[in-house]
């Protein structure tokens, strides 16, 4: 049987090292243009890739979904902050749920 | 987002002024963030009261873990009955993009900057926080995580313990409303350096599609999504990399 604390523990250490670990080993800039590049070109990558299609199935119907999808992209583009794009995708749903459902 | 730059002048006290207005903007900026944890933690509670876990012990997890895919895959886990072992690397599999977000924002870092920071900022590298850190210009002043840290954590731990002491208390409408508020950060992120930069918006696009097809198609839809934002990540990024390399200096070394 095994201890569900136990459990948990190895869940906070491993998930810890991920990301302790190259904080602290990494010191200062890599010099290699090509890890430059791949580490500046990483966080739009990941974003992207976590963004689409995940968000067609984060709410309760597609339309909704892509609806909240280019909401986003055309306030981002328009230069709204952070909170207004996310509040935005969050009215469009909303909204349009309230129409469709 | 507003940036207002103000001309570091070296008096003393204005050594903490900047700290504190990093630290605000943090906790300004984490309020969105906030308010999507606790919605999608609720989610999560419900999942680990499904594996035996205790309010408190959900508790426990968030507030230890800060990552979602992980948790719930540990959760998942845990339920199973697993060995220890098979936590341990199921928990890396889900959480191994982190590793590659602190690769990057360990580049955003001051090169002199302490363990100590180091230490802290590396307890709570989510896609989110890692979102709104790498969103900023310049380098990454750590008390602007702080900040974002503050605020948000504590909604993502209680989350998920009410998650897992209520259960489908919330109405479906909100938590469907609340789901997106997190991709929307994400494409605010994204999208404005897009529009200076034809590549990165080309890469975009590539980004989205590539992910479609990739969750459509097998053997790549069968995997985790969590293995397949690694293997488009490192793929994308690493063919970007060689045939856009980006200029030396171009961006950073900026603001203090």
């Amino acid at each position: 049987m095994h201890n569900t604390y136990v459990y948990l523990f190895i869940m906070a250490g491993v998930t810890y090292a991920i990301r302790v670990l190259p904080l602290t080993l990494i010191r200062g800039k890599i010099q290699s243009p090509f890890i430059q590049s791949f580490l500046y070109y990483v966080p739009y990558v990941t974003l992207a890739v976590m963004t689409f299609p995940a968000i067609l199935s984060a709410t309760q119907n597609t339309i909704s979904a892509i609806a909240a999808f280019l909401t986003g992209i055309l306030t981002a583009w328009l230069g709204f902050n952070l909170f207004k794009v996310a509040v935005s995708c969050c009215a469009v749903v909303f909204l349009v749920e309230l129409f469709c459902l | 987002m507003e940036n207002i730059v103000e001309k570091p002048k070296a008096q003393l006290s204005s050594l903490v002024a900047p700290h504190k207005k990093a630290f605000q903007e943090g906790i300004r900026d984490g309020i969105p963030i906030a308010i999507g944890y606790l919605a999608v933690s609720f989610s999560l509670g419900i999942a680990a009261r499904n594996a035996g876990l205790t309010p408190l012990q959900s508790f426990l997890a968030s507030f230890l873990c800060n990552a979602s895919a992980g948790e719930y895959a540990g959760f998942t886990s845990i339920a199973e009955g697993a060995s220890y072992l098979e936590i341990a690397i199921v928990t890396f599999i889900a959480n191994a993009r982190y590793l590659l977000m602190s690769c990057a924002l360990s580049q955003r870092m001051e090169k002199g900057l302490s363990l100590f920071h180091r230490l802290l900022i590396g307890y709570d590298v989510t896609d989110e926080l890692f979102g709104i850190a790498i969103a900023r210009p310049g380098q990454l002043n750590p008390y602007y995580m702080y900040g974002a840290i503050c605020i948000s954590i504590p909604c993502w731990a209680l989350g998920t313990a009410l998650g897992a002491l209520a259960g489908n208390l919330l109405p479906l409408r909100l938590v469907s409303c609340f789901s997106v508020a997190l991709y929307g950060m994400f494409l605010a992120v994204i999208i404005p350096p897009s529009r200076k930069s034809k590549v990165l918006a080309g890469l975009v696009a590539v980004c989205f599609f590539a992910s479609y097809v990739a969750s459509v198609l097998p053997p790549l839809s069968q995997a985790s999504s969590g293995t397949r934002t690694i293997l488009l990540t490192l793929i994308l990024s690493a063919a970007a990399a060689l045939f856009f390399p980006i200029k030396e200096n171009k961006e950073e070394e900026k603001d203090a």
